[in-house]
């Protein structure tokens, strides 16, 4: 197999300029949901929650600021956990055949849909940033600390898109992915620091969240956006999330194989 | 084998040569052999049932073999459900078989699936076009995947639209196309890096007359013209009798018969002469006068019509108007009828070809 990195790229690119975007351009509707979405998140949570920064221990300070990082995180991890029905659209039609047939590696058409996930997290994300800083919320971390917050938040998209990716090849249907998604990403969102400080929770929600890439999103996130970011820990986190995110990459790979029986 | 061997390192060195002349390529554009396929409990896929076990099991798949000589057109034709579908999927490198092996421009199909690919074009059953695209961007699409670039794109996008009457609709979304220009897009689509061989399931299925007889010609011009192999599976027989120029017969899993229309027919040995007697009384008596016939093997009767099957009907129709006439027998009209692929389908299979359709929708 003549497969280099380059063609790897080079082909990711055309799926994803050439198909994803461009359907996406075609459906204003798809557009309206994925800007508005966030707004409503950031607005509602941000009026739900506005008294938590004054109960004691949760160390004071702006909830907007808090909140900002935690809703860049869950609307990338909820988006994300959408992407495997274009997969299961493409082979209820005759799409994935199509692209099956041609001589395109597994792999890239794994990696096309996680480009244009990036894509629309970073939006997404910037979006989300902007509206916060609009009501209230401060970034003294600056523009290299709202990178950082906007590369973990597409780290943690691209590992749950990769995982949404799987369960659509291997259930084949909508119903299955759509129970699957909510039932694991609520408890995901809120078994982190995302809404509110782990100082405040049950013992065994902070033991958990350790292990929970959400929480790992979340922290470094807020971390990066801080005064003084602790880089090491910031990077540490960013290791994890890139670790989780090769990990389902790799499981949605393998489910390519497992469903061309 | 060895012919398909010599093939398979013909083209190892000249994949582009060969792209361009695939007709000069000896032995078969594509060759199965052995083909076995179970689908385990849940059916993945457009797998076809063949036959369903009490397990679960559906044999699709029953040590099937065939081939393919370049720049031809081929039907697999079979009922819904004999394992046509399942064949196309291993040779176009959607499924695995269990057991057998096959080569397609002489590449072996289980052991460089991602070569195969580059020089194939599949038309499955259902539109591979994304709808929210145009036709002009789904073409270019499947051109730039298959690294096409610049100015041959879309030079040859535009050959394709022209050709497959498209040009008008180029800039629209395939989602207001109607299904007959949907399925020359697919064509079109499948064409694009001007593939040595062209597979299509059941491309005719929900077109009219028209478009049927469209594509058909589009098809055979291919292969008469750019030498293109195309292998496409029917379960029209009438499409298959007249536009293929050799005919697999595919029936629960195998290839029961396989060869040109007129092959399979004169095989059976055998035509028709329906004889329309002016007396529906007179049936027994012309029965009668016809056994003595020499050339005559076996009479049916349906009202005042004989069957008469002979060997060759035009050279025994002397004989069975002369017996017929010397019993006193009176006759309206006679007609030479030639066996059809129904005959020869219900000779091989065992069955009619009606029959097993029905079957497998029961």
């Amino acid at each position: 197999m003549n497969f280099t990195v380059m063609n790897f790229a080079r082909q990711s690119w055309v799926l994803l300029t050439n198909r994803y975007l461009r359907q996406l351009y075609r459906q204003p509707a798809v557009i309206g949901i994925t800007l508005t979405q966030p707004v409503i998140w950031l607005l509602l949570f941000g009026a739900l929650f506005r008294n938590v920064a004054e109960i004691p221990g949760f160390g004071g300070g702006n909830y907007i600021t808090y909140l900002t990082p935690g809703v860049v995180i869950m609307t990338a991890l909820f988006s994300a956990s959408w992407t495997g029905m274009s997969y299961i659209e493409d082979m209820n039609s005759g799409v994935m055949d199509r692209f099956l047939t041609a001589p395109i590696p597994r792999s890239v058409l794994i990696s096309a849909t996680l480009a244009y996930q990036a894509v629309t997290t970073v939006v997404q994300s910037a979006i989300i940033i902007a509206i916060g800083w609009g009501t209230g919320a401060t970034f003294p971390g600056g523009a290299g600390g709202i990178a950082a917050l906007i590369g973990v938040s597409v780290l943690l998209a691209l590992a749950m898109a990769g995982l949404s990716n799987g369960l659509a090849l291997l259930s084949r249907q909508r119903e299955t992915l759509i129970a699957a998604s909510t039932t694991l990403v609520m408890p995901l969102t809120f078994l982190s620091g995302a809404f509110l400080s782990l100082r405040l929770v049950p013992g065994w929600i902070a033991a958990t969240a350790r292990y929970n890439p959400v929480n790992w999103a979340a922290s470094a996130g807020r971390e990066a956006i801080g005064a003084h970011p602790p880089w090491g820990t910031v990077g540490a986190y960013a290791g994890f999330l890139a670790v989780a995110l090769l990990v389902t990459a790799a499981i949605s790979t393998r489910a390519f194989r497992v469903a061309q029986r | 084998m060895s012919e398909v061997a010599m093939t398979g390192a013909a083209v190892t060195g000249t994949a582009t040569a060969e792209l361009a002349a695939p007709g000069t390529v000896p032995g078969a554009a594509v060759a199965a052999e052995g083909l076995r396929k179970v689908y385990q409990g849940r059916r993945g896929g457009a797998g076809k049932a063949g036959g369903l076990g009490k397990a679960g099991e559906v044999r699709a798949l029953d040590g099937l073999s065939f081939s393919v000589g370049a720049g031809t057109v081929f039907a697999l034709l079979g009922p819904n459900g004999a394992g046509k579908t399942t064949t196309v999927r291993i040779l176009t490198t959607l499924t695995r078989p269990d057991a057998g092996r096959a080569t397609v421009a002489g590449i072996d199909v289980l052991r460089q699936p991602g070569r195969v690919r580059s020089v194939i074009g599949a038309v499955g059953q259902r539109s591979g076009a994304v709808s929210d695209l145009t036709g002009y961007e789904n073409l270019v699409l499947q051109g730039k995947i298959n690294r096409m670039r610049g100015k041959d794109l879309r030079r040859r996008v535009d050959e394709l639209l022209e050709q497959f009457g498209l040009t008008e609709a180029a800039r629209r979304q395939v989602r207001t196309y109607s299904g007959g220009m949907r399925r020359r897009l697919d064509v079109a689509t499948a064409l694009v890096h001007s593939p040595a061989v062209l597979f299509l399931d059941e491309p005719t299925t929900g077109l009219d007359p028209e478009g049927r007889s469209e594509l058909w010609a589009v098809l055979t011009g291919l292969a008469a013209d750019a030498g293109t192999t195309i292998l496409v599976t029917t379960h029209y027989l009438e499409e298959a009798d007249q536009f293929a120029a050799r005919i697999a017969i595919v029936d629960r899993g195998r290839i029961v018969a396989q060869g040109t229309s007129d092959q399979l027919k004169a095989e059976l040995q055998g035509d028709s002469v329906l004889l329309e007697l002016g007396d529906a009384g007179q049936v027994l008596q012309a029965d009668a006068a016809l056994a003595r016939v020499a050339q005559v093997r076996h009479v049916t009767a349906n009202g005042a019509v004989l069957r008469a099957r002979v060997a060759d009907g035009p050279r025994a129709l002397p004989a069975v108007l002369a017996g017929l006439e010397a019993a006193g027998v009176p006759v309206l009209s006679v007609t030479v009828a030639r066996p059809s692929l129904d005959d020869v389908y219900l000779h091989y299979a065992g069955r009619s070809f009606r029959q097993a359709e029905g079957i497998t929708v029961s």
